[in-house]
């Protein structure tokens, strides 16, 4: 059975409102920049979309919190986003802001079976509000709990039709945990190949977490901050 | 009167040594790359997934899939490595960091920090600040020691949530060095030109002047 789709739409087939969405990237980095844009015109609405930023006004998850397809945001980090703001100072949008590192865990955990681990991340913060707290050697941790998606969306820089994955450089960030955590994980990227072009030594990803792959295309790949040395 | 952006950031990396590796938070923090001397071995390590963080790029070699923490676009150095988001905190949470440099809205006596949230007003999140402060080995904060309206930011409580308690060692202000320990903060260094009565004065924390407090010059 072929895994390799046409383009986003087909790839995204099965998407409904009030599903829960796992999204990669970094700001603007390594985001599914084609399934984003899909997911807008498919105009799925009360989605749950786990991703460590919001995207900005007009680029990345931002593009979805315009058409008000988001009902709620779990991230560690929004503050380039000010739609995003308004939203949720107005209350029309639910948020659970998560440590990024417990973020990461939480996704790794969930697509690894198991469903909670103790992290000294958060203790004696709102985060560990209603959390369990247990000491191990005399430090205290709190327990968190794993998360899955219906759909996990990746981008990566290139890939094979079996679906092993491979990331560039930084673009990489939360991609591998969010791919093993989706109930159908669906991948994105620059180069679609054949089996055997990709080196097995050199896979991220492999093809046994991707359900669906894609070559995308028009890759905007915004900068959030151009920074260039004088010299 | 007091220290610049500038000569906080180089105070701090006073405070960096040979083979550290080192994740610098965004704002103040960052500026301690641009002193730490050539010939001290350091590795910066970037949240987001590169241990081995260069300068930014040339024009010409600027890359959209190479950024920073900050997401400013930035370089690798001979040794650098990439890696996911869970590796990047194993290694922030398992200990293996020797030390970040945070920024922060409040410090208290009890080396709790609040440096993610006012209520009401600025929901930007918490980012990677909750890990690094449990994980690292040390914690320095740079800040400035009032807010703008002359608050003092060092106190015997913080009053805005939290972003982790009990892991601040030490705090660099434009007015000073100030360590803490037994639930006080101690001064041992002033800015130039200030008195470490200034500073005691400035602080509203249980604050003591270290015997062997001393000026510091740049």
């Amino acid at each position: 059975m072929s895994k390799v789709y046409k383009n986003a739409t087909e790839a995204i087939a099965g998407i409904e409102s009030n599903m829960t969405l796992l999204l990669g990237g970094f700001g603007l980095c390594g985001i599914p920049e084609n399934c984003i844009a899909a997911l807008k015109e498919s105009g799925a609405k009360n989605l749950t979309c786990v991703s460590n930023n919001a995207g900005v006004d007009d680029f990345g998850l931002g593009l979805l919190l315009q058409s008000r397809q988001i009902k709620k945001m779990i991230s560690s980090y929004v503050g380039e986003n000010a739609t995003f703001e308004k939203q949720f100072l107005d209350g029309d949008l639910d948020v659970e802001l998560t440590p990024q590192g417990t973020l990461a865990e939480r996704l790794r955990a969930g697509g690894a079976g198991i469903p909670a681990f103790y992290t000294p991340t958060g203790v004696g913060t709102l985060v560990a509000e209603n959390k369990e707290e247990r000491e191990f050697d005399g430090r205290k941790f709190i327990l968190e709990k794993a998360i899955r998606g219906d759909f996990a969306y990746v981008k990566a820089w290139k890939g094979d039709t079996m679906g092993n994955l491979i990331y560039k450089k930084t673009a990489r960030n939360f991609n591998p945990m969010i791919a093993t955590a989706g109930r159908i994980t669906i991948a994105e990227v620059e180069h679609l190949v054949e089996p055997g072009e990709l080196e097995p030594d050199q896979i991220h990803t492999p093809g046994i977490f991707v359900q669906r792959i894609f070559q995308g295309s028009h890759y905007e790949k915004r900068i959030e901050q151009l920074t260039i040395s004088e010299s | 009167m007091g220290l610049n952006r500038n000569q906080i950031a180089q105070r701090i990396s006073n405070e960096v040594e040979d083979g550290f590796v080192v994740n610098l938070g965004i704002g103040i923090p960052t500026l301690v790359a641009n002193f730490i001397p050539d010939e001290l071995d350091v590795v910066l390590q970037s949240e987001n997934g590169l241990l081995g963080m260069g300068p930014f790029p040339s024009k010409e070699n600027v890359d959209a899939d190479l950024i920073n923490a900050g997401k400013q676009t930035i370089s690798t150095v001979p040794g650098s490595s990439f890696f996911s988001s869970a590796d990047s905190f194993a290694m922030i949470r398992g200990g293996h960091v020797d030390l970040t440099v945070l920024g922060a809205m409040q410090v208290d006596i009890y080396g709790s920090i609040a440096n993610w949230m006012i209520p009401g007003k600025m929901v930007k999140g918490m980012g990677g600040a909750m890990d690094l402060v449990a994980g690292a080995q040390r914690v320095i904060v740079a800040m400035q020691h009032m807010d703008k309206k002359g608050n003092s930011k060092l106190l015997t409580n913080c009053n805005l949530p939290l972003t982790g308690i009990h892991c601040i060692n030490k705090v660099v202000t434009d007015m000073g060095v100030l360590n803490i320990k037994g639930q006080q903060f101690e001064i041992i260094e002033v800015a130039p030109g200030l008195n470490p009565e200034d500073v005691l004065k400035a602080t509203e924390g249980k604050a003591v002047i270290h015997p062997d407090v001393k000026e510091m010059t740049f």
